[in-house]
Protein backbone atom coordinates (compact mmCIF):
# COMPACT_ATOMS: atom_id res chain seq x y z
CA UNK A 1 0.00 0.00 0.00
CA UNK A 2 3.02 1.77 0.96
CA UNK A 3 4.44 2.10 -2.74
CA UNK A 4 1.24 2.67 -4.18
CA UNK A 5 0.49 5.60 -2.47
CA UNK A 6 3.73 6.64 -3.14
CA UNK A 7 3.70 6.09 -6.97
CA UNK A 8 0.09 7.88 -6.73
CA UNK A 9 2.34 11.25 -5.34
CA UNK A 10 4.96 10.90 -8.05
CA UNK A 11 2.41 10.75 -10.45
CA UNK A 12 1.03 14.42 -9.56
CA UNK A 13 4.59 15.58 -11.12
CA UNK A 14 4.24 16.63 -14.31
CA UNK A 15 7.84 15.67 -14.81
CA UNK A 16 6.94 12.45 -13.61
CA UNK A 17 4.69 11.78 -16.33
CA UNK A 18 6.55 13.27 -18.88
CA UNK A 19 9.36 10.85 -18.31
CA UNK A 20 6.69 8.30 -18.35
CA UNK A 21 5.11 9.59 -21.70
CA UNK A 22 8.88 9.78 -23.79
CA UNK A 23 10.49 6.61 -21.82
CA UNK A 24 7.12 4.87 -23.46
CA UNK A 25 7.17 6.27 -27.10
CA UNK A 26 11.46 5.81 -27.09
CA UNK A 27 11.44 1.98 -26.52
CA UNK A 28 8.44 1.56 -28.86
CA UNK A 29 10.71 3.19 -32.05
CA UNK A 30 13.52 1.71 -30.46
CA UNK A 31 12.21 -1.93 -30.57
CA UNK A 32 10.45 -1.65 -34.00
CA UNK A 33 14.05 -1.80 -35.78
CA UNK A 34 15.93 -3.97 -33.47
CA UNK A 35 14.59 -6.77 -35.41
CA UNK A 36 16.07 -5.81 -38.57
CA UNK A 37 18.97 -4.44 -37.29
CA UNK A 38 20.06 -8.16 -35.04
CA UNK A 39 18.92 -9.76 -38.31
CA UNK A 40 21.11 -7.54 -40.41
CA UNK A 41 24.17 -7.83 -38.28
CA UNK A 42 23.83 -4.18 -37.41
CA UNK A 43 23.30 -4.97 -33.20
CA UNK A 44 26.55 -2.73 -32.61
CA UNK A 45 25.18 0.56 -34.73
CA UNK A 46 23.30 1.72 -31.98
CA UNK A 47 26.44 1.53 -30.02
CA UNK A 48 28.29 3.40 -32.46
CA UNK A 49 26.25 5.98 -33.47
CA UNK A 50 25.34 6.87 -30.10
CA UNK A 51 28.62 7.81 -29.68
CA UNK A 52 28.50 9.92 -32.48
CA UNK A 53 26.02 11.58 -31.05
CA UNK A 54 27.82 12.39 -27.60
CA UNK A 55 30.65 13.99 -30.16
CA UNK A 56 28.21 15.92 -31.63
CA UNK A 57 26.76 16.86 -28.30
CA UNK A 58 30.04 17.88 -27.13
CA UNK A 59 30.49 20.12 -30.54
CA UNK A 60 27.53 21.45 -29.90
CA UNK A 61 28.36 22.16 -26.09
CA UNK A 62 31.46 23.50 -27.16
CA UNK A 63 30.05 25.58 -29.88
CA UNK A 64 27.47 26.81 -27.33
CA UNK A 65 24.73 26.10 -29.63
CA UNK A 66 21.40 26.67 -28.22
CA UNK A 67 19.45 23.69 -29.88
CA UNK A 68 21.81 20.73 -29.38
CA UNK A 69 19.18 18.46 -30.96
CA UNK A 70 19.92 20.59 -34.02
CA UNK A 71 23.91 19.82 -34.21
CA UNK A 72 23.43 16.59 -33.07
CA UNK A 73 20.72 15.52 -35.42
CA UNK A 74 22.43 15.68 -39.04
CA UNK A 75 25.74 14.72 -38.01
CA UNK A 76 23.99 11.34 -36.40
CA UNK A 77 22.27 10.54 -39.65
CA UNK A 78 25.00 11.18 -41.90
CA UNK A 79 27.23 8.60 -39.82
CA UNK A 80 24.55 6.27 -39.83
CA UNK A 81 24.02 6.51 -43.51
CA UNK A 82 27.78 5.89 -43.98
CA UNK A 83 28.05 3.40 -41.71
CA UNK A 84 24.90 1.41 -43.44
CA UNK A 85 26.11 1.53 -46.86
CA UNK A 86 29.71 0.07 -45.94
CA UNK A 87 28.08 -3.19 -47.50
CA UNK A 88 29.39 -6.33 -48.80
CA UNK A 89 32.24 -4.75 -51.13
CA UNK A 90 34.07 -2.36 -48.26
CA UNK A 91 37.41 -1.72 -47.83
CA UNK A 92 36.85 -1.66 -44.43
CA UNK A 93 34.24 -3.87 -43.06
CA UNK A 94 30.53 -3.13 -41.19
CA UNK A 95 31.71 -3.83 -37.76
CA UNK A 96 34.94 -2.72 -37.43
CA UNK A 97 33.84 0.77 -39.31
CA UNK A 98 31.08 0.86 -36.50
CA UNK A 99 34.06 -0.12 -33.88
CA UNK A 100 36.08 2.71 -35.67
CA UNK A 101 33.57 5.64 -35.50
CA UNK A 102 32.35 4.61 -32.43
CA UNK A 103 35.67 4.97 -29.79
CA UNK A 104 36.84 7.66 -32.14
CA UNK A 105 34.11 10.07 -31.47
CA UNK A 106 33.78 9.06 -27.81
CA UNK A 107 37.11 9.76 -27.67
CA UNK A 108 37.22 13.46 -29.73
CA UNK A 109 33.50 14.15 -27.85
CA UNK A 110 35.33 13.77 -24.87
CA UNK A 111 38.16 15.51 -25.38
CA UNK A 112 36.75 18.42 -26.83
CA UNK A 113 34.50 18.81 -23.51
CA UNK A 114 37.55 18.76 -21.60
CA UNK A 115 39.23 21.39 -23.17
CA UNK A 116 36.58 24.05 -23.84
CA UNK A 117 33.68 23.24 -21.10
CA UNK A 118 33.50 25.87 -18.07
CA UNK A 119 31.73 23.57 -16.56
CA UNK A 120 32.97 22.80 -12.86
CA UNK A 121 31.77 19.23 -12.88
CA UNK A 122 32.67 17.65 -16.08
CA UNK A 123 32.65 13.96 -15.34
CA UNK A 124 29.38 14.46 -13.81
CA UNK A 125 28.17 15.91 -17.07
CA UNK A 126 30.18 13.50 -19.09
CA UNK A 127 28.42 10.39 -16.51
CA UNK A 128 25.19 11.95 -17.26
CA UNK A 129 25.40 11.82 -20.97
CA UNK A 130 26.82 8.48 -21.33
CA UNK A 131 24.11 7.26 -19.02
CA UNK A 132 21.68 9.14 -19.00
CA UNK A 133 21.15 9.61 -15.30
CA UNK A 134 18.61 12.17 -14.46
CA UNK A 135 18.54 13.55 -17.86
CA UNK A 136 14.93 12.35 -17.94
CA UNK A 137 12.87 13.67 -15.07
CA UNK A 138 14.27 17.44 -15.87
CA UNK A 139 12.49 17.33 -19.45
CA UNK A 140 10.51 20.46 -20.59
CA UNK A 141 7.20 20.55 -22.10
CA UNK A 142 8.70 21.15 -25.38
CA UNK A 143 11.02 18.44 -25.40
CA UNK A 144 8.28 15.93 -24.79
CA UNK A 145 6.67 17.42 -27.68
CA UNK A 146 9.45 17.07 -29.82
CA UNK A 147 10.03 13.40 -28.89
CA UNK A 148 5.93 12.76 -29.21
CA UNK A 149 5.91 14.25 -32.39
CA UNK A 150 9.27 12.61 -33.74
CA UNK A 151 8.14 8.84 -32.44
CA UNK A 152 5.23 9.02 -34.09
CA UNK A 153 6.24 9.71 -37.67
CA UNK A 154 9.27 6.93 -36.82
CA UNK A 155 6.22 4.59 -35.98
CA UNK A 156 4.31 6.30 -38.80
CA UNK A 157 7.37 4.96 -41.77
CA UNK A 158 8.08 2.05 -39.77
CA UNK A 159 4.53 0.98 -40.56
CA UNK A 160 4.15 2.44 -44.14
CA UNK A 161 7.26 0.71 -44.95
CA UNK A 162 7.36 -3.06 -42.79
CA UNK A 163 6.39 -4.97 -45.87
CA UNK A 164 9.53 -3.44 -47.89
CA UNK A 165 11.84 -3.23 -44.77
CA UNK A 166 10.86 -7.32 -44.45
CA UNK A 167 11.60 -8.10 -47.74
CA UNK A 168 14.81 -5.87 -47.93
CA UNK A 169 16.01 -7.46 -44.70
CA UNK A 170 15.46 -11.33 -45.62
CA UNK A 171 16.59 -11.11 -48.90
CA UNK A 172 18.39 -8.08 -50.44
CA UNK A 173 19.54 -9.45 -53.56
CA UNK A 174 16.37 -11.24 -54.52
CA UNK A 175 14.54 -7.47 -53.16
CA UNK A 176 16.78 -5.29 -56.03
CA UNK A 177 16.47 -8.08 -58.58
CA UNK A 178 12.36 -8.27 -58.43
CA UNK A 179 12.63 -4.38 -58.85
CA UNK A 180 12.25 -3.07 -55.06
CA UNK A 181 14.22 -0.06 -54.31
CA UNK A 182 16.93 -1.87 -51.84
CA UNK A 183 18.75 0.72 -51.24
CA UNK A 184 16.49 3.99 -50.78
CA UNK A 185 14.87 1.42 -48.17
CA UNK A 186 18.75 0.69 -46.68
CA UNK A 187 18.89 4.83 -46.85
CA UNK A 188 15.69 5.36 -44.95
CA UNK A 189 16.36 2.39 -42.27
CA UNK A 190 19.70 4.29 -41.50
CA UNK A 191 17.37 7.64 -41.08
CA UNK A 192 14.99 6.31 -38.96
CA UNK A 193 17.93 4.83 -36.69
CA UNK A 194 19.81 7.61 -36.36
CA UNK A 195 16.38 9.86 -35.37
CA UNK A 196 16.16 7.09 -32.84
CA UNK A 197 19.30 7.04 -31.35
CA UNK A 198 19.34 11.11 -30.65
CA UNK A 199 15.80 10.88 -29.44
CA UNK A 200 16.92 7.76 -26.84
CA UNK A 201 20.10 9.35 -25.77
CA UNK A 202 17.80 11.18 -23.08
CA UNK A 203 16.54 8.09 -21.61
CA UNK A 204 19.56 5.81 -21.32
CA UNK A 205 21.96 7.46 -22.29
CA UNK A 206 24.41 6.67 -25.11
CA UNK A 207 26.38 3.85 -23.38
CA UNK A 208 22.75 1.87 -23.10
CA UNK A 209 21.12 2.08 -26.40
CA UNK A 210 21.71 -1.03 -27.99
CA UNK A 211 20.48 -2.86 -25.25
CA UNK A 212 16.90 -0.90 -26.22
CA UNK A 213 17.35 -1.40 -29.48
CA UNK A 214 18.66 -5.31 -28.98
CA UNK A 215 17.09 -6.63 -26.16
CA UNK A 216 13.31 -6.62 -26.97
CA UNK A 217 14.18 -7.94 -30.53
CA UNK A 218 16.11 -11.10 -29.13
CA UNK A 219 13.72 -11.99 -26.03
CA UNK A 220 10.53 -12.01 -29.20
CA UNK A 221 12.70 -13.92 -31.45
CA UNK A 222 13.38 -16.74 -28.66
CA UNK A 223 9.62 -17.08 -28.50
CA UNK A 224 7.80 -16.35 -32.03
CA UNK A 225 8.45 -17.70 -34.90
CA UNK A 226 6.83 -14.88 -38.09
CA UNK A 227 8.13 -11.88 -38.51
CA UNK A 228 4.93 -9.69 -37.58
CA UNK A 229 4.63 -11.37 -34.36
CA UNK A 230 8.10 -10.93 -33.40
CA UNK A 231 7.93 -7.10 -34.05
CA UNK A 232 4.25 -6.93 -32.17
CA UNK A 233 5.64 -8.62 -29.08
CA UNK A 234 9.30 -7.23 -28.92
CA UNK A 235 7.27 -3.64 -28.79
CA UNK A 236 5.11 -4.16 -26.48
CA UNK A 237 7.49 -6.22 -23.95
CA UNK A 238 9.98 -2.88 -24.86
CA UNK A 239 6.97 -0.46 -23.57
CA UNK A 240 6.29 -2.73 -21.00
CA UNK A 241 10.02 -2.57 -19.48
CA UNK A 242 10.52 1.05 -20.36
CA UNK A 243 7.50 1.33 -17.85
CA UNK A 244 8.76 -1.26 -15.24
CA UNK A 245 12.01 0.54 -15.18
CA UNK A 246 10.90 4.13 -15.01
CA UNK A 247 8.58 3.20 -11.90
CA UNK A 248 11.49 1.17 -10.37
CA UNK A 249 13.71 4.05 -10.58
CA UNK A 250 11.46 6.55 -9.31
CA UNK A 251 10.48 4.28 -6.22
CA UNK A 252 13.58 2.76 -5.38
CA UNK A 253 15.50 5.78 -6.66
CA UNK A 254 18.29 3.78 -9.22
CA UNK A 255 19.23 5.30 -12.15
CA UNK A 256 16.43 5.56 -14.78
CA UNK A 257 18.18 4.22 -17.67
CA UNK A 258 20.38 1.56 -16.43
CA UNK A 259 17.18 0.57 -14.54
CA UNK A 260 15.32 0.26 -17.66
CA UNK A 261 18.06 -2.13 -19.17
CA UNK A 262 17.89 -4.18 -16.21
CA UNK A 263 14.90 -4.72 -16.45
CA UNK A 264 15.12 -5.59 -20.12
CA UNK A 265 18.24 -8.09 -19.22
CA UNK A 266 15.39 -9.59 -16.68
CA UNK A 267 12.83 -9.98 -19.29
CA UNK A 268 15.24 -11.23 -22.07
CA UNK A 269 16.12 -14.18 -19.41
CA UNK A 270 12.66 -15.31 -18.51
CA UNK A 271 12.04 -14.97 -22.72
CA UNK A 272 15.00 -17.45 -23.37
CA UNK A 273 13.92 -19.67 -20.20
CA UNK A 274 10.66 -19.82 -21.74
CA UNK A 275 11.58 -20.45 -25.31
CA UNK A 276 13.51 -23.44 -24.31
CA UNK A 277 11.09 -24.78 -22.65
CA UNK A 278 8.39 -23.99 -25.34
CA UNK A 279 11.05 -25.69 -28.08
CA UNK A 280 11.30 -28.93 -25.49
CA UNK A 281 7.74 -29.64 -25.79
CA UNK A 282 7.51 -28.59 -29.63
CA UNK A 283 9.86 -30.73 -31.06
CA UNK B 1 12.51 -15.72 -82.21
CA UNK B 2 13.05 -12.44 -80.48
CA UNK B 3 15.02 -13.38 -77.18
CA UNK B 4 14.64 -12.42 -74.28
CA UNK B 5 17.65 -11.53 -72.72
CA UNK B 6 20.93 -11.20 -75.01
CA UNK B 7 24.67 -10.90 -73.15
CA UNK B 8 27.01 -8.94 -75.80
CA UNK B 9 30.27 -9.22 -75.34
CA UNK B 10 30.01 -9.64 -71.49
CA UNK B 11 33.20 -8.92 -69.60
CA UNK B 12 32.68 -9.73 -66.12
CA UNK B 13 34.56 -9.41 -62.27
CA UNK B 14 35.08 -7.24 -59.00
CA UNK B 15 36.62 -3.70 -59.75
CA UNK B 16 40.14 -4.31 -61.54
CA UNK B 17 39.63 -8.18 -61.25
CA UNK B 18 38.72 -10.20 -64.33
CA UNK B 19 36.96 -13.24 -64.29
CA UNK B 20 35.20 -13.98 -67.17
CA UNK B 21 35.14 -11.65 -70.58
CA UNK B 22 33.94 -11.99 -74.69
CA UNK B 23 30.80 -14.15 -73.27
CA UNK B 24 28.53 -13.64 -75.81
CA UNK B 25 24.81 -15.41 -75.74
CA UNK B 26 21.20 -15.31 -75.74
CA UNK B 27 18.30 -16.74 -74.17
CA UNK B 28 15.26 -16.85 -76.12
CA UNK B 29 11.47 -17.53 -74.80
CA UNK B 30 10.89 -21.18 -73.21
CA UNK B 31 14.63 -22.16 -73.32
CA UNK B 32 16.26 -24.30 -70.22
CA UNK B 33 20.19 -22.64 -70.37
CA UNK B 34 22.38 -24.74 -68.08
CA UNK B 35 25.66 -22.30 -66.73
CA UNK B 36 28.44 -24.80 -65.91
CA UNK B 37 31.47 -24.53 -64.99
CA UNK B 38 34.46 -24.98 -62.12
CA UNK B 39 34.46 -23.25 -59.12
CA UNK B 40 35.49 -19.19 -59.50
CA UNK B 41 34.61 -19.50 -63.20
CA UNK B 42 32.43 -16.62 -62.68
CA UNK B 43 28.31 -18.06 -62.42
CA UNK B 44 26.97 -16.17 -59.58
CA UNK B 45 29.05 -13.19 -60.80
CA UNK B 46 27.85 -13.71 -64.45
CA UNK B 47 23.81 -14.02 -62.38
CA UNK B 48 24.17 -11.06 -60.46
CA UNK B 49 25.33 -9.10 -63.52
CA UNK B 50 21.96 -10.25 -65.55
CA UNK B 51 19.93 -9.31 -62.77
CA UNK B 52 21.73 -6.04 -62.88
CA UNK B 53 22.65 -6.47 -58.87
CA UNK B 54 26.21 -5.43 -60.49
CA UNK B 55 27.74 -3.52 -63.24
CA UNK B 56 29.32 -5.29 -66.56
CA UNK B 57 33.14 -4.70 -66.72
CA UNK B 58 32.67 -4.34 -70.41
CA UNK B 59 29.59 -5.14 -73.16
CA UNK B 60 26.28 -4.96 -72.14
CA UNK B 61 23.01 -7.28 -70.86
CA UNK B 62 20.14 -6.47 -73.53
CA UNK B 63 16.42 -7.19 -72.10
CA UNK B 64 14.12 -8.38 -74.83
CA UNK B 65 10.86 -6.45 -75.42
CA UNK B 66 7.85 -7.66 -73.49
CA UNK B 67 9.91 -8.30 -70.01
CA UNK B 68 9.91 -5.63 -67.47
CA UNK B 69 12.28 -5.38 -65.15
CA UNK B 70 10.02 -6.36 -62.14
CA UNK B 71 8.92 -9.57 -63.93
CA UNK B 72 12.48 -11.68 -63.76
CA UNK B 73 11.97 -14.58 -60.74
CA UNK B 74 15.49 -15.04 -58.67
CA UNK B 75 16.54 -17.89 -56.32
CA UNK B 76 19.75 -16.68 -54.56
CA UNK B 77 21.98 -19.46 -52.66
CA UNK B 78 20.91 -19.45 -49.26
CA UNK B 79 22.60 -16.68 -46.85
CA UNK B 80 23.59 -17.12 -43.13
CA UNK B 81 20.46 -14.62 -42.17
CA UNK B 82 18.00 -16.33 -43.77
CA UNK B 83 18.72 -19.38 -41.69
CA UNK B 84 18.08 -17.98 -38.21
CA UNK B 85 15.24 -16.01 -39.50
CA UNK B 86 12.31 -15.61 -37.75
CA UNK B 87 9.45 -15.60 -40.53
CA UNK B 88 6.79 -17.42 -41.46
CA UNK B 89 6.41 -19.17 -45.11
CA UNK B 90 3.68 -16.78 -45.76
CA UNK B 91 5.16 -13.46 -45.48
CA UNK B 92 7.95 -15.17 -47.23
CA UNK B 93 6.33 -15.86 -50.30
CA UNK B 94 3.93 -12.85 -50.36
CA UNK B 95 7.53 -10.81 -50.31
CA UNK B 96 8.22 -11.96 -53.79
CA UNK B 97 5.05 -9.88 -54.80
CA UNK B 98 6.80 -6.96 -53.18
CA UNK B 99 8.39 -5.79 -56.62
CA UNK B 100 4.40 -5.56 -57.85
CA UNK B 101 3.46 -2.55 -55.32
CA UNK B 102 5.54 -0.20 -56.07
CA UNK B 103 4.43 2.83 -53.77
CA UNK B 104 1.82 1.44 -52.47
CA UNK B 105 2.57 -0.10 -48.78
CA UNK B 106 0.69 -3.35 -48.09
CA UNK B 107 -0.40 -6.13 -50.26
CA UNK B 108 -3.55 -6.39 -51.77
CA UNK B 109 -5.89 -9.18 -52.34
CA UNK B 110 -4.79 -10.18 -55.71
CA UNK B 111 -1.31 -10.58 -54.63
CA UNK B 112 -2.26 -12.49 -51.50
CA UNK B 113 -4.08 -14.53 -53.92
CA UNK B 114 -0.79 -14.88 -56.09
CA UNK B 115 1.24 -16.19 -53.22
CA UNK B 116 -1.71 -18.85 -52.21
CA UNK B 117 -1.47 -20.28 -55.63
CA UNK B 118 2.28 -20.11 -55.94
CA UNK B 119 2.27 -21.77 -52.05
CA UNK B 120 -0.28 -24.90 -53.46
CA UNK B 121 2.13 -25.26 -56.74
CA UNK B 122 4.84 -25.64 -54.88
CA UNK B 123 3.36 -28.26 -52.41
CA UNK B 124 4.06 -25.69 -49.24
CA UNK B 125 0.70 -24.45 -48.74
CA UNK B 126 0.30 -26.79 -45.58
CA UNK B 127 3.25 -25.15 -44.32
CA UNK B 128 1.96 -21.52 -44.88
CA UNK B 129 2.26 -20.49 -40.86
CA UNK B 130 5.32 -22.68 -40.06
CA UNK B 131 8.51 -20.85 -39.68
CA UNK B 132 10.97 -20.80 -42.27
CA UNK B 133 13.97 -22.10 -40.05
CA UNK B 134 12.48 -25.28 -38.93
CA UNK B 135 11.75 -26.71 -42.45
CA UNK B 136 14.44 -28.80 -44.08
CA UNK B 137 16.29 -28.27 -46.98
CA UNK B 138 13.82 -28.68 -49.69
CA UNK B 139 10.90 -27.01 -48.25
CA UNK B 140 13.28 -24.35 -47.69
CA UNK B 141 14.00 -24.07 -51.41
CA UNK B 142 10.88 -24.95 -52.68
CA UNK B 143 9.31 -22.08 -50.63
CA UNK B 144 12.36 -19.45 -52.08
CA UNK B 145 11.11 -20.98 -55.65
CA UNK B 146 7.20 -19.92 -54.86
CA UNK B 147 8.60 -16.59 -53.62
CA UNK B 148 10.29 -16.64 -57.26
CA UNK B 149 7.04 -17.30 -59.11
CA UNK B 150 5.62 -14.57 -57.49
CA UNK B 151 7.86 -11.99 -58.93
CA UNK B 152 8.05 -13.52 -62.82
CA UNK B 153 5.90 -15.53 -65.04
CA UNK B 154 8.57 -15.07 -67.75
CA UNK B 155 11.85 -16.00 -66.87
CA UNK B 156 13.60 -17.85 -63.51
CA UNK B 157 17.02 -17.47 -62.53
CA UNK B 158 18.20 -20.17 -59.97
CA UNK B 159 21.54 -20.54 -58.38
CA UNK B 160 22.48 -23.90 -57.42
CA UNK B 161 19.22 -25.05 -56.69
CA UNK B 162 19.52 -28.26 -55.42
CA UNK B 163 23.07 -27.15 -52.89
CA UNK B 164 22.99 -28.68 -50.05
CA UNK B 165 19.73 -31.10 -50.62
CA UNK B 166 19.95 -35.22 -50.72
CA UNK B 167 20.21 -36.80 -54.06
CA UNK B 168 16.10 -37.86 -53.73
CA UNK B 169 14.86 -34.45 -52.72
CA UNK B 170 17.56 -32.78 -55.28
CA UNK B 171 15.86 -35.00 -57.84
CA UNK B 172 12.25 -33.83 -57.43
CA UNK B 173 13.58 -29.92 -57.14
CA UNK B 174 14.80 -30.85 -61.01
CA UNK B 175 11.30 -32.24 -61.69
CA UNK B 176 9.48 -29.77 -60.28
CA UNK B 177 11.66 -26.86 -61.94
CA UNK B 178 11.77 -28.99 -65.36
CA UNK B 179 7.68 -28.86 -65.26
CA UNK B 180 7.81 -25.02 -65.14
CA UNK B 181 10.13 -25.04 -67.73
CA UNK B 182 7.40 -26.96 -69.23
CA UNK B 183 4.97 -24.46 -69.03
CA UNK B 184 6.35 -22.04 -70.57
CA UNK B 185 8.90 -20.35 -67.80
CA UNK B 186 12.21 -19.85 -69.57
CA UNK B 187 14.75 -21.08 -66.84
CA UNK B 188 18.33 -19.73 -66.23
CA UNK B 189 20.11 -22.22 -63.91
CA UNK B 190 23.33 -22.68 -62.33
CA UNK B 191 24.57 -26.45 -61.41
CA UNK B 192 27.18 -28.18 -60.89
CA UNK B 193 25.50 -31.63 -61.44
CA UNK B 194 26.27 -31.93 -65.08
CA UNK B 195 24.15 -35.10 -65.43
CA UNK B 196 20.51 -33.41 -64.18
CA UNK B 197 22.32 -30.46 -66.28
CA UNK B 198 22.04 -32.63 -69.55
CA UNK B 199 18.92 -34.25 -68.40
CA UNK B 200 16.71 -31.43 -68.37
CA UNK B 201 18.33 -27.86 -69.98
CA UNK B 202 18.27 -27.17 -73.73
CA UNK B 203 21.30 -24.88 -74.06
CA UNK B 204 24.25 -25.16 -72.16
CA UNK B 205 26.72 -22.16 -71.79
CA UNK B 206 30.67 -23.30 -70.30
CA UNK B 207 32.41 -20.68 -68.72
CA UNK B 208 36.36 -21.41 -67.78
CA UNK B 209 38.96 -21.36 -70.10
CA UNK B 210 37.10 -22.95 -72.86
CA UNK B 211 34.11 -21.12 -73.64
CA UNK B 212 31.12 -22.81 -74.90
CA UNK B 213 27.26 -21.81 -75.67
CA UNK B 214 25.34 -23.59 -77.83
CA UNK B 215 22.29 -26.35 -77.70
CA UNK B 216 22.92 -29.39 -75.74
CA UNK B 217 23.53 -31.65 -78.72
CA UNK B 218 26.34 -29.19 -79.45
CA UNK B 219 27.66 -28.92 -76.23
CA UNK B 220 28.07 -33.01 -75.79
CA UNK B 221 29.84 -33.06 -78.98
CA UNK B 222 31.93 -30.30 -78.65
CA UNK B 223 35.47 -30.19 -76.97
CA UNK B 224 35.20 -28.77 -73.47
CA UNK B 225 32.16 -30.77 -73.12
CA UNK B 226 33.50 -33.93 -73.49
CA UNK B 227 35.97 -33.30 -70.82
CA UNK B 228 33.95 -31.71 -68.51
CA UNK B 229 31.45 -34.75 -68.85
CA UNK B 230 34.30 -36.97 -68.21
CA UNK B 231 35.97 -35.46 -65.36
CA UNK B 232 32.06 -35.12 -63.69
CA UNK B 233 32.00 -38.58 -64.45
CA UNK B 234 34.97 -39.45 -62.57
CA UNK B 235 34.34 -37.90 -60.02
CA UNK B 236 30.55 -39.09 -58.74
CA UNK B 237 31.83 -42.54 -60.01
Amino acid sequence: MMMLDKLEMYIQYPFVRYALIVGVFIALCSSLLGVTLVLKRFSFIGDGLSHVAFGAMAIAAVLNVANQMAVMMPITIVSAVLLLRTGQNAKIKGDAAIAMISVGSLAFGYMLMNIFSGSSNLSGDVCSTLFGSTSILTLSKQDVWLCTVLSIAVVLTFTFFYNKIFAVTFDEDFAKASGTKADGCNLLIAIVIAVIIVLAMNLVGSLLISALIIFPALSAMRLFRSFKSVTVFSAALSVGCALAGILTSILAGTPVGSTIVAVDAAAFGICWIAGTIKGGIHS
Amino acid sequence: MTALLTAENLSLGYESRVIACGLNFSVGAGDYLCIVGENGSGKTTLMKTLLGLQEPLGGKVVIGAGLKKNQIGYLPQQTVIQKEFPASVREIVLSGCQGRCGLRPFYNRVEKQIAEENMKRMGVFELASRCYRELSGGQQQRVLLARALCATQKLLLLDEPVSGLDPMVADGMYRLISSLNREGITVIMISHDMAAALRYASHVLHLGANLFFGTKEAYLESEPGRLFCRAGKGESR
